[in-house]
């Protein structure tokens, strides 16, 4: 039998040789250039959509506002006497300021401020004496009778709040407010002419311009309100910080448990399969599932615990921090389990058999020599987990999350709101400036979180370190 | 000496003897019962889940029927046909795999085949950091940034405040970390031999990538898809606040396809979407209200947990075992 030679063209075809091999290696390795640079691009597609939504964030966080003043600041300087060319606000002392603002807020108003602090030490600017030692004795004392007294600042600071107190009536990012800041005073002063009724009683004249950072630590401490002059995060903040507490501590015992139990004890029988395959389904299920689980069992089925009745609290219904903190311990559950479960079974079997071989029982080896070497991983694992829960904001909602609350949660009895929450209602609003707080408190939401994953890399270290 | 030893032996062995400890039993239960809970959180799930649909079935407004054949969803007028939600939601996840498999397997193949370690070291932990992102915020980013980006490209009059396209696309961007991990994993399984084999005939790194690579890794990768469309399809904050609260009501036949039907400039209500907004306001139990935000969690429910068997599935069938 003899082998034929293919055809020369044919062969030229399979083994190029000469100039069409060297055309054919250029064609191939222009090719393969190409679309690794098609790949790259494309991966840089998702690097950039993660660069503009924190720069979307940022910028939305600080900027120009336009606000119109109720009281100008300069009319009080020339009040009492003083050259607004050559004093500020912040020039006159703390006396001349309790002044001011006792000559514009309401008395109501002021006895409200004053029973949360006292301007002075020795006399009552708003309150008669007699009353006042009336409401220090009674049971509800107000915090003011501790005896605290404001400081200049804090006066400055109401005075800013309620004397002069800012109406802001337009707002632009940061970026367009260094570029062009022009361009924001004339589409303001523009939109004043065109739509006037938009801006009430105020005319173009009152119209001020000032650098506002949104994202501020008095942003953090200062309550919900529904000024957004005034709006801050610290009610959504401790609700957040209750939720994560809660959630802590349903879904760490239980999850670790459950890991526990299936890498170490769980012998391959049906119900052990079945409780895994279970907890595979459970991480799949969508969180808004959970939330309905929450409405429909805790929030409901079981509202004599979670409005805390039974205890003898009194929480009008079963929408309690303790439900949502519950809700999401649930959701959090199969996601700390999995983890768990990789952590306890990266743990080199060497380890066991030694235990097991000094007599230990399986219990005994597990807890001191599997649950040890393990913890980082499961640091690691639950600190993710509760990093998720606390952005989780579809649960929240259908647990009932309050929309509107000022009142700081005291307890898992407690009403709630919480920063996802908030940040979900500010977006929903139409006015500009809520936009910018949700953006400021989008910002607070991915510090906390940055500081989260930061104290799990740490951890992680030093507890493997420890163990070397 | 033999009696003594014999002695000694027999109180050996009585110390020996397994000790009887009851603590430990007790431990291993409660670990079992941690175990056992999953179980009835699942249980919690489909109980609710269905005897509130049921409620809203056994309720005289609608009937089965009607619910899974009825495209118009108007609950003040006592209408419930799911489809308009199902559109939204299919509509959005379809866009969404748009954006994000192109990206999310582009990254894959890129940071699995392609980069070095330092590239690689650049880009994990920016794809981590998507991962970690809340979702509302993400629908902050779609509502101040993508949609005004839509409407200065296509113009105000086309494009709706709330539309699908933005919630299509941020949806995407929010998937591609999910799909990009579990097709690197994939592609990590496939063993190096299989890649020396090509180099060693001959094979640019594109034809190991393309030919050798993403076919033995498939079964991972089409798994990792299916996995990201179930969470798309479950995607609440972005859609709730980008694709507005108007379910696209519509009739085959009558209305032109691809001006209203699918117009990806107009908004579309989704099932999550209608949920979060109905669980938002004021809701009264025992209402019609209430209890179709379960039939239409139950849909949900169904239409993810079939999407997360159909990846285990895949895996299992289509994997090639390698030595």
């Amino acid at each position: 039998m003899t082998v034929t030679a293919p055809p020369d063209r044919e062969r030229q075809e399979y083994f190029p040789s000469g100039d069409d091999y060297q055309h054919l290696l250029h064609k191939k390795s222009r090719r393969g250039w190409t679309v690794k640079m098609m790949l790259l691009l494309l991966l840089a597609t998702a690097v950039l959509g993660l660069v503009i939504l924190l720069y979307t964030i940022v910028d939305d966080s600080f900027g120009l506002v336009a606000v119109v003043n109720q009281n100008e600041p300069e009319d009080i300087l020339a009040s009492y006497g003083y050259d607004p060319a050559v004093t500020a606000l912040s020039d006159l002392n703390k006396e001349q300021l309790v002044d001011v603002l006792a000559g514009t807020v309401s008395s109501g108003v002021g006895r409200r401020l004053e029973r949360d602090k006292r301007f002075f030490e020795d006399r009552l600017v708003f309150e008669s004496q007699e009353k006042w030692d009336e409401i220090c004795a009674s049971d509800e004392a107000p915090t003011g009778c501790d005896g605290g007294v404001r400081d200049k600042g804090d006066v400055l600071e109401l005075v800013e709040e309620r004397v002069i107190a800012p109406d802001i009536v337009a707002a632009e990012g940061l970026t367009a407010s260094i570029l062009n800041p022009n361009g924001f005073k004339d589409s303001v002063e523009k939109d004043f002419v065109e739509n006037p009724a938009s801006y009430g009683d105020y005319s173009y004249d009152q119209v001020r311009y000032k650098w506002r950072a949104w994202f501020s630590w008095k942003f953090v401490t200062s309550p919900a309100s529904d000024k957004p002059e005034i709006a801050g995060v610290r009610t959504a903040v401790l609700g957040s910080i209750w939720l994560v507490f809660i959630t802590v501590l349903f879904a760490v015992p239980v999850g670790v448990g459950a890991a526990i139990y299936l890498e170490e004890f769980a012998r391959p029988t049906r119900v052990n399969d079945f409780i895994q395959t279970n907890i595979n389904n459970l991480a799949g299920v969508p969180s808004i599932i959970y939330g309905m689980l929450g409405l429909a069992i805790l929030v409901r089925l079981l509202e004599p615990i979670t409005s805390g009745s039974l205890f003898g609290e009194g929480a009008p219904n079963g929408r309690t921090i303790l439900s949502a903190g519950l809700t999401l311990g649930l959701l959090t559950l199969p996601v700390v389990i999995i983890s768990s479960q990789e952590a306890i079974r990266a743990v080199p079997n060497s380890l066991r058999n030694a235990g097991l071989g000094l007599g230990a029982t399986k219990w005994q080896t597990v807890r001191s020599q599997v649950l040890p070497v393990a913890i980082p991983g499961i640091m690691t694992g639950t600190i993710l987990a509760v990093a998720r829960a606390i952005g989780e904001t579809a649960p929240l909602i259908l647990v009932g999350a309050a929309s509107f609350i000022t009142v700081t949660p005291n307890g898992p009895f407690s009403q709630f709101t919480a920063l996802p929450i908030q940040i979900f209602q500010w977006t929903s609003f139409p006015q500009e400036e809520w936009r910018h707080l949700a953006a400021a408190a989008s910002l607070v939401l991915l510090v906390l979180l940055l500081t989260l994953n930061a104290v799990a890399v740490i951890l992680r270290n030093r507890y493997s370190r420890r163990l070397n | 000496m033999a009696t003594d030893s014999d002695v000694h032996d027999a109180s050996m062995e009585q110390k020996l003897k397994r000790r009887h400890r009851p603590l430990e039993r007790v431990i291993v239960g409660s670990l079992f019962i941690a175990g056992a809970i999953s179980i009835a959180v699942t249980i919690g799930i489909l109980w609710e889940l269905g005897s509130e649909s049921l409620l809203f079935f056994l309720d005289g407004k609608v009937s089965i029927g009607q619910f899974f054949s009825s495209t118009e969803w108007q609950p003040q007028a006592g209408v419930f046909g799911i489809w308009p939600l199902i559109l939204g939601t299919l509509y959005i996840t379809f866009i969404a795999l748009v954006v994000a498999i192109p990206i999310g397997l582009a990254s894959a193949i890129y940071l699995s085949e392609y980069a070095s370690v330092r590239v690689r070291n650049f880009f994990k932990p920016v794809l981590e950091i998507l991962v970690g992102i809340p979702t509302v915020v993400f629908g902050f980013f779609a509502l101040t940034f993508m949609t005004p980006l839509l409407r200065s490209i296509f113009g105000d009059s086309v494009v709706g405040f709330f539309n699908v396209l933005s919630a299509g696309i941020v949806v995407g961007l929010l998937i591609v970390p999910l799909i990009s991990s579990l097709a690197e994993d994939a592609m990590a399984a496939v063993p190096n031999s299989l890649r020396q084999a090509a180099y060693g005939l001959g094979a640019s790194r594109l034809e190991v990538s393309l030919r050798v690579v993403v076919p033995a890794a498939l079964s991972g990768i089409a798994a990792g898809i299916v996995i990201a469309m179930s969470r798309a399809i479950g995607e609440t904050m972005v859609v709730t606040l980008a694709a507005g609260a108007s379910p696209r009501n519509f009739h085959f036949g009558t209305d032109p396809l691809f001006g209203s039907i699918l117009n990806p400039f107009q908004g579309a209500q989704t099932m999550t979407g209608y949920i979060a907004i109905t669980a938002s306001g004021d809701l009264s139990y025992n209402t019609v209200d209430y209890n179709s935000i379960f039939a239409i969690g139950l849909t949900l429910f169904l239409m993810t947990f079939g999407l997360n068997s159909v990846s285990r599935r895949i895996v299992k069938r289509f994997r090639q075992e390698y030595e």
